[in-house]
């Protein structure tokens, strides 16, 4: 473990991604300490530019709401649905890829043309659709993302145990008599969890890519404000208000930069020799 | 290779017969009457038309008669009708295919053209401060969210510097014609195409650095300094032309990921084409529209796909002779 | 040969290792001639920095690596101290080199000719038509059937021989004075490595080169050496003519390589048939297809394995041998089911091992367990050592306590300190590894253990104390051995009987002495004419 810090610590990128992160997760814990009111409120006239009034110093929107209370919601909501459809990508694309992987034969054959089919298919357009017709929320935004987003993990995972399983220690497993479940959770899974960590953390920023595009076209959940609603809400305003589609912006690029960036340093730490590629 | 050729087609049809099932059975898994997600909104429709659409597609009909109906339906090119628009789907994209072409494969080949290029100086710069600017640069578009750009880019250059158009596809009431027309039209393509293509740009000058890095350690490349050849040459034929085939690879893989960007680009620059018209009909809830453009935005990667199965296919001999 | 003019003096060479090596300095004070006309073996087991004063003088160290003393004269010109560009116009031209992995030395993406034209190209000689003649001349040189054709290949469409052929065309297209040959033959099968140093020889010879010979091999050295360097851990220990080293060793380091390599010498093996069966194999048979269907093309069909039987006695060691491809470890897998066979019978204990499925086949299998090759790959990294071998008795039903004291006992057996148990693999050698191996085979008590090329990636010192361990525990143990080797003085030294294998066929099957010294078919004969050292070891033995 101090092994993994020291090297995850000479990649300075990775540890100004690791700064950013920690800040934007504070902020997302806090917001409700720091903005008690909810930031669908009115609280000044609208487009009140940044820097104008101490109290708001990221100005206010087109209906007088609080920018940066907004973005501290946001955070909420990006970290959240980032986060959580990853695991669920994982749950999915892990368990196809192992057993792809493992089986081989007309297993991989079925599984694989269905992990094809997924990765064929332009993955934005069908999130869009998924997100339209089961009526734009959380869940569906979550499950959406998650159903285009686990290939790569089931790619990866099947090529990882498809190389470890002719290993020499996986054969010598199945000749001492282990069963195949021990073998695949014991002897092959742990050894392939150093890309799957690297994989999932650039996950987690794509996903919140794809959860702000998604909002930004006005598929969010209406009860959320979130990074990308709020620049699709100022879309039509750019002329008068920049400062509404800038400050969200800005925190996606930090956050899903500084995601990027821990990304690569788990990379280096975790894979000292290979450097794998994700996508 | 013709055998190929069909195999790949055969494939792409499977594919495309998926994807109409799949879009059967998202009307259906839809909440609500299936009649009225195809209408579009629900209750713009009146009765008779819900009742035509009942009768046209056998709604009462069991599940898989329905499916038989939807497919036949989908290889006579019948999309279904846009009840928002009054006019068949399949019309309404074939109107704005062109203009998308254009974008993506502006888009594509800016994001190939600059990204490889960009890649080969930084992997041949590796550790120096040009490559940690490429890279940083790269770092940069990588986590930068393409509406976003495009929007900055709208305020920079359109608003605040006004260089270049930052709406539509051709000047409204310019009536151009002739070369003065194409002109008009690629300025206007400018932004969106480039916007579009900072993404993948960044993601072909990683691939390519990566790449290159990796061939320059393989045995071949000592083999050639050995022979006592100059780096330049080394670098050219030797590692270049290997390191594009993971390159080439990528480019197929992301295909899908161009034609999605490009329904957020549209919708900033107001660009005519299907991404746009998959935006409007977002607005509306007209499903068929939503549909049909997730149905040949599929179909355009399947075709790049081929496209770049067959490059590969010229580039090495190996895949050429298995 | 005459002793007139060193082509090349290494004097003093230093090459500095970079910060957090096992050691600071690659090579450390090294000093040796090369002489024109003559072959110069520079001997070593891996780690012993042998390739690295080679690639100081092409100018092909790795990154951070870097000489840091002494000097490399080349006619009096001290490469160490030329441009980058007077030296790239020595390679290939004055000095060339050839490598280990003829598979991933060349191009894949280039014709074979064009990859020999180009150096040509590189030192601006010759117009585009002369280069494509000349290389088509060259590859009749370095004897590769139907040049013309192989001319217009690519890399994947030749063997592995052909490539290295490939490889020292190139070579040769500029008539160097030196030769650099690092490990030519040591990814090759024996026939072909003795084709290849009988090539290189003949090429020398005519051409007036020097060569500069690397190897692990000290047969190879007996064969095709002039002159000797020894080197361990960075320096020279010994160095003078082929003969005098390798009859007279000095060195105490250069003794204990000679006397490790097994010799060629088979004992007259008791006889077999009076003992119990251990396994019986009838038949068996493996085939590979690959392709064929709706769209795939013309089916590919090889036979890896074909109607192979044999028995193996109670207590026997019976040697597989073969070149790769030939079926081999086919044949070892199929025991063991790592494969399914498509025919034949595999009896144990009156059981076929070969149609048993599920619960029946895990219980059965206790009694046949298998060494692998390779000592890095065989053991779970994330696992302890104790763990590893526990877990085949615990996953039978043995308590967890009692396994682990038995893994102790084990490591003590195959003479590891038992504290290992607690140790993950990284934490020990190659040899240790394999000895780790070996006991977990041992776990489960079995009659029959199977070793695929249980040596092969082992240093040659390393290698003949596991092998004295495993005949060791064969006897203590009144254990049957399968051994798979393409090293036939491996075969000789541990096998009481032997069957070659050529492309899934059994060609012959006999006691290690009859192979060795009364071989029937003509292909048993090629494969031990091929074994490098095998006259000078004939000549010695009288």
């Amino acid at each position: 473990m101090r092994d993994f810090w020291s090297r995850f610590k000479r990649n300075r990128g990775a540890v100004a991604g690791l700064a950013i992160l920690v800040i934007v997760v504070a902020v997302a814990a806090l917001a409700p300490v720091l903005f008690p009111q909810s930031p669908w409120k009115m609280v000044q006239r609208p487009f009140l530019p940044p820097l104008t009034m101490d109290a708001l110093p990221l100005g206010t929107d087109a209906l007088g709401r609080n920018v940066l209370s907004g973005l501290a919601y946001g955070a909420q909501v990006s970290l959240l649905i980032g986060l959580v459809s990853t695991v669920v990508s994982l749950l999915i694309g892990i368990p196809i890829g192992a057993l792809a992987g493992y089986f081989g034969g007309w297993v991989d054959d079925g599984l694989m043309r269905f992990t094809e089919f997924f990765q064929t298919v332009p993955n934005f357009a069908l999130a869009i659709v998924l997100v339209a017709i089961f009526e734009p929320s959380v869940q569906s935004i979550i499950g959406a993302i998650a159903i285009v987003s686990w290939p790569p993990v089931a790619r990866l995972v099947r090529g990882e145990v498809l190389s470890l399983r002719s290993r020499e220690y996986v054969e010598a497993a199945i000749l001492s008599g282990q069963k195949n479940s021990t073998i695949i959770l014991r002897q092959i899974l742990p050894n392939t969890l150093s890309p799957i960590i690297v994989l999932a953390s650039l996950m987690v920023a794509t996903a919140i890519l794809l959860e702000s595009s998604l909002s930004f076209l006005g598929l969010g959940d209406p009860n959320l404000m979130s990074w990308g609603y709020m620049i699709g809400a100022a879309r039509t305003v750019i002329r008068q208000a920049w400062w509404l589609s800038f400050f969200p912006g800005f925190a996606i690029l930090m956050t899903v930069l500084a995601l990027n960036l821990i990304g690569e340093g788990l990379n280096d730490a975790l894979n000292p020799r290979l450097s794998r590629k994700g996508k | 290779m013709l055998r190929f050729i069909a195999l790949r087609l055969v494939k792409a049809a499977v594919i495309l017969i998926a994807i109409v099932t799949l879009n059967f059975f998202l009307i259906h898994a839809a909440p609500g009457d299936p009649a009225a997600v195809m209408a579009g909104e629900a209750g713009a429709a009146d009765e008779i038309f819900l009742q035509q659409l009942k009768e046209q597609f056998g709604l009462d009909k069991p599940l898989l008669t329905q499916l038989g109906i939807y497919l036949a339906g989908v290889v006579q090119l019948d999309l279904g009708f846009s009840y928002r628009q009054q006019m068949p789907v399949a019309e309404l994209i074939w109107d704005r295919l062109p203009a998308t072409l254009l974008l993506t494969t502006a888009a594509f080949v800016i994001s190939l053209v600059l990204g490889t290029l960009a890649g080969v100086l930084a992997s041949a710069r590796v550790g120096k401060w040009s490559d940690t600017l490429i890279s940083t640069v790269a770092l940069l578009f990588y986590a930068t969210p393409l509406y976003w750009a495009a929007l900055m880019a709208v305020l920079l250059f359109s608003v605040q510097l006004n260089w270049l158009p930052g709406f539509g596809y051709e000047t409204v009431g310019g009536n151009y014609t002739g070369f003065a027309r194409v002109l008009d039209i690629a300025q206007h393509l400018i932004l969106p195409a480039s916007t579009l293509g900072l993404f993948f740009m960044a993601v072909y000058m990683r691939m390519t650095r990566a790449s290159m890095l990796e061939v320059s350690t393989l045995d071949f490349v000592k083999t050639a300094r050995a022979k006592g050849l100059k780096p330049g040459l080394i670098q050219r034929r030797h590692i270049f032309r290997n390191a594009m085939l993971p390159v080439v690879t990528l480019a197929g893989l992301q295909a899908g990921q161009l034609v999605g960007g490009a329904v957020l680009t549209e919708t900033v620059f107001a660009w005519p084409g299907i991404g746009r018209l998959m935006f409007d009909a977002l607005a509306q809830r007209d499903y068929n529209v939503l549909l049909g453009v997730f149905f040949v935005s599929a179909a355009m990667v399947l075709l790049f796909n081929l496209v770049t199965d067959i490059l590969y296919r010229v580039v090495d001999p190996r895949i050429r002779a298995s | 040969m005459t002793d007139t003019s060193s082509v090349l003096q290494i004097k003093g060479l230093q090459i500095a290792l970079p910060e957090g090596a096992d050691r600071p300095f690659a090579v450390d004070d090294v000093s040796y001639d090369l002489k024109a006309g003559e072959i110069l073996c520079i001997v070593g087991e891996s780690g012993s920095g042998k390739s690295m004063s080679a690639n100081a003088m092409m100018g092909l160290l790795p990154d951070l690596v870097r000489p840091t003393a002494g000097e490399i004269l080349f006619h009096d010109t001290d490469l160490l101290k030329l441009s980058e560009d007077a030296l790239r116009d020595l390679r290939g031209k004055k000095i060339a080199m050839i490598f280990q992995e003829p598979m991933s030395a060349l191009n894949p993406l280039m014709r074979v000719d064009d990859q020999i034209a180009e150096v040509f190209e590189a030192h601006d000689l010759l117009s585009p038509a002369e280069r494509r003649t000349r290389a088509i001349e060259l590859l009749t040189e370095v004897g590769i059937p139907d040049p013309e054709k192989a001319a217009r290949a690519y890399p994947f469409q030749l063997s592995g021989g052909q490539r290295q052929r490939v490889m020292i065309a190139m070579a040769l297209a500029l008539e160097p004075e030196i030769l650099i040959a690092d490990e030519p033959t040591t990814a090759l099968d024996v026939t072909t490595q003795a084709q290849i140093l009988k090539l290189i020889a003949d090429l020398q010879e005519r051409h007036g080169m020097a060569v500069m010979f690397i190897t692990h091999d000290f047969g190879v050295v007996a064969e095709i050496a002039d002159r000797v360097a020894v080197m361990q851990l960075g320096k020279i220990v010994e160095h003078g003519n082929a003969d005098e080293v390798l009859d007279h060793p000095q060195h105490d380091y250069t003794r204990k390589l000679i006397a490790a390599i097994p010799k060629l010498h088979a004992d007259d093996a008791e006889e077999a048939d009076t003992k119990k069966t251990a396994l019986e194999v009838i038949g068996l048979t493996k085939t590979y297809r690959s392709g064929g269907g709706l769209f795939g093309g013309p089916e590919r069909v090889v036979h890896a394995v074909n109607d192979i039987s044999f028995k193996l006695g109670v207590g026997e060691t019976l040697g597989v041998v073969g070149e790769s491809g030939s079926g081999k470890s086919s044949v070892g897998r199929c025991l063991v089911r790592l494969q399914d066979p498509d025919q034949g019978s595999v009896l144990l204990d009156g059981e076929d091992m070969a149609t048993l499925t599920g619960e029946k086949l895990r219980t059965v299998r206790k009694s046949i367990q298998m060494i692998f090759q390779d000592p890095f790959a065989s053991l779970n990294p994330r696992s302890k050592i104790g763990r590893i071998i526990a877990e085949g008795p615990i996953a039978h039903g043995v308590p967890a306590k009692q396994a682990y004291a038995k893994a102790a006992e084990l490591l003590d057996l195959v003479g590891l300190d038992p504290s290992a148990i607690d140790r993950y693999p990284h934490e020990f050698s190659g040899g240790q590894r394999q000895r780790i191996g070996i006991a977990r085979a041992l776990a489960l008590e079995p009659e029959i253990i199977i070793a695929d090329e249980a040596v092969s990636a082992l240093d040659v010192s390393i290698q003949a104390q596991v092998l004295d361990l495993l005949d060791d525990l064969k006897t203590r143990l009144n254990l049957s051995l399968v051994f798979i080797t393409h090293d036939l003085r491996v075969a000789a030294q541990i096998c009481d009987r032997i069957a070659v294998m050529q492309k899934g066929n059994l060609v012959e099957l006999g006691t290690a002495s009859d192979i060795f010294n009364n071989p029937k078919s003509d292909y048993t004969r090629s494969l031990i004419e091929a074994i490098p050292g095998r006259e000078k070891e004939l000549a010695a033995a009288g």
